[in-house]
């Protein structure tokens, strides 16, 4: 099922801000003002370099944080501020995420069948528990696990079976929004293709949207339907990965993808990175919004910016 | 070919004695480099490309032994070198940068202590003039303001800034061969495309060799004379740069270039992964140790492993379809 752009974003996030406060004097303000929607069936990627924000977006979403300020709605309810129960109950169901690392976040002291099978078991979604195992096996299937998995260790499993692990679990609720955190950027690089493709084939089937947070560019290039870039806990470009990859207007943005290196050394012997220094450049971020290019795209700074920036590119 | 080689490994194997069985870690290894050289070695993890390096330095670890082959690094035998002869050499003619900078610089001493006891240890200067050569490298690496970053401590610098302080810290002596293993992975693409530009801006000014262990082939493709591709503890292929990305050979090869996303590919296209997951090097398969995930894989992969096949300069493979001629003639019949 490809992304469904005519139906109702499935989640919706509106000037959402995230800050840590450490001290009386000092506040780290990790996500100030974004705003991006998902739509039903969709990838949207998310990159950005450590200390942008990127995975404290995904956690405010998922609710491991609470989210500062703003709003946000998933499948029409609002999940910001005090939930309510139903709330609590559709956030927790029908929202997954998968970790960045499989070992730490599986239970060593728990069979990867009940790991796999928690979420049912605290939403008491079965009726009897052959139910019970004929669900965990089919979503052990679906990843590309044996049945005889079921009643294994995590220690017994490689890090690309580990992650496999955490994808079914993410499944298991039959969620409509995964988030994935850098959940591929710790597997070797013949994993990851293997990794990816599953992601995409259970898509395919499922219709899950997924919100993919990485910092690898020419993964999420690969999988993402629209690219979010993120510096400094603000949204500084958002479109379609084409949008973004062709017509790159923001200088972070355009540093960010020249600074990508290719597995061609012909081109790479041309290629230069562009760099790029918030405090140098001369742009203040506080100054500009989210302005409206074409389609889907947007890009952050004030019209004198924006203009300038487009004069060079071409 | 009667070259100095400066790094020369020779069928070097070695292997950890587990309690649950000897893990063969390397068979049959053989690497050379020479001066000034940029030598990428690419594998996944447990492929034995760090394993090769560090036994270089001396820095087998328990309960690993060198059980076969030489190492001659600048004119030393490396495999017969007691401790304390390797320390002579470790951080003066070959040093190493390693993966996360935070973990493996001490967070107890400042930067400059740290510096200035690589420099101290190795040559007789006074700490006055050890001090002033640690700000001079900290010129070199591109970091501002070296006096004040000196007397920092390293959580108080961000991970770039680290890496930029561990690499001053390997160049301190002006090591012949620097060894970095997973320099940039810890870091963000914008960072890690300034630490390699600095490694190459170092490597012109000083004309060191390096070898560069990475699993991610865009920083080889930018940045390696050679690569050398492992895979279960065997150099599977060897070449330039070029030979590699544009004329593998080795199914191996091949399958790893084909399964990462290219940026400037224009459709998404599907990922074609390398199936399969990698070999248990408790128990390898009597054959090509790649066989199973082969989908070329002939019945005497599974059997013999296969010689190596020479091509055009020194690219070499290991593949027994490279040996098609052998085949021809007749002298492999099944």
């Amino acid at each position: 099922m490809a992304a469904n752009y005519d139906a109702e974003p499935i989640l919706k996030v509106e000037h959402m801000k995230q800050y840590f406060k450490m001290s009386s004097k000092f506040t780290v303000k990790a996500v100030d003002d974004v705003s991006f929607e998902i739509y039903p069936g969709e990838t949207y990627g998310l990159v950005g370099e450590s200390g942008s924000g990127k995975t404290t977006i995904g956690r405010g979403i998922i609710r491991l944080y609470d989210p500062t300020d703003g709003k946000i709605t998933f499948n029409g309810i609002d999940i910001s501020g005090k939930l309510t129960k139903e709330a609590r109950t559709e956030l927790r169901t029908k929202m997954q995420m998968i970790f960045q690392d499989p070992m730490a976040s599986l239970n060593p002291r728990k069979k990867i069948g009940d790991i796999i099978g928690e979420g049912l078991d605290i939403h008491h979604n079965y009726a009897s528990k052959e139910e019970r195992k004929q669900h965990i096996d089919n979503i052990l299937a679906k990843v590309g696990l044996a049945k005889e998995h079921y009643d294994r260790y995590p220690y017994q499993f490689s890090g690309g079976q580990r992650q496999r692990v955490g994808i079914a679990r993410a499944l298991i609720m039959n969620p409509d929004l995964i988030i994935a955190d850098e959940c591929i950027s710790e597997l070797d690089v013949s994993i990851q293709a293997q990794e990816v493709n599953l992601m995409k084939d259970i898509q395919a089937e499922t219709g899950s949207a997924y919100l993919f947070i990485a910092h690898d560019l020419s993964m999420v290039k690969y999988i993402s339907d629209r690219i979010g870039v993120l510096h400094l806990g603000r949204m500084l470009e958002t479109g379609t990965t084409d949008e973004i990859f062709t017509n790159p207007i923001h200088p972070y943005t355009r540093s960010l993808l020249s600074a990508i290196p290719s597995p061609n050394p012909r081109t790479e012997k041309s290629r230069t990175a562009v760099a790029y220094d918030y405090a140098t450049s001369g742009i203040d971020y506080d100054k500009g919004t989210l302005t409206h290019i074409s389609g889907t795209h947007y890009v952050h700074g004030t019209e004198e910016e924006i203009a300038k920036w487009q004069a060079e590119n071409n | 070919m009667d070259e100095k080689y400066l790094v020369d490994i020779q069928h070097e194997r070695l292997s950890f004695f587990t309690p649950a069985g000897e893990v063969k870690a390397l068979s049959d290894v053989s690497i050379h480099l020479k001066e000034g050289e940029v030598l990428g070695i690419v594998g996944e993890s447990g492929s034995g490309k760090s394993v090769t390096a560090y036994s270089l330095m001396g820095l087998t670890a328990y309960p690993g032994r060198i059980i076969g082959g030489t190492l001659q690094f600048n004119d030393h035998q490396v495999e017969t070198m007691t401790e304390k002869e390797m320390r002579k050499i470790r951080g003066n003619e070959v040093s190493i940068i390693f993966q996360d900078p935070m973990t493996s610089l001490n967070p107890v001493y400042t930067v400059g202590n740290q510096i200035v006891e690589v420099i101290r240890l190795h040559t007789g200067k006074t700490k006055a003039e050890a001090k002033a050569r640690a700000k001079e490298l900290l010129e070199l690496v591109g970091i501002n303001e070296p006096e004040k970053r000196l007397k920092q401590y390293p959580h108080e610098l961000s991970g770039g800034m680290r890496q930029r302080v561990m690499i001053a810290i390997a160049l301190a002596c002006e090591p012949k061969l620097l060894i970095a293993d997973e320099p940039t992975t810890a870091l963000d693409v914008t960072i890690q495309a300034q630490i390699l530009e600095l490694m190459m801006e170092l490597k012109e000014k000083l004309g060191m060799a390096i070898i560069m262990i990475t699993h991610d082939l865009g920083v080889v493709a930018s940045i390696c004379d050679n690569i050398a591709v492992m895979y279960a503890g065997k150099i599977v292929e060897y070449g330039t740069t070029d030979q590699i990305f544009y004329e593998p050979k080795h199914m191996y090869t091949k399958g790893l270039i084909r399964s990462i996303p290219h940026i400037d590919a224009k459709e998404h296209e599907r990922l074609i992964p390398i199936e399969g997951s990698p070999v248990d090097l408790l128990n390898p398969p009597p054959g090509c140790p790649f066989a199973p995930r082969c989908e070329a894989c002939m019945q005497i992969c599974l059997r013999e492993m296969p010689p190596v096949t020479q091509f055009e300069g020194n690219h070499i493979t290991q593949c027994w379809l490279n040996q098609k001629e052998e085949f021809e003639k007749g002298e492999y019949n099944e």
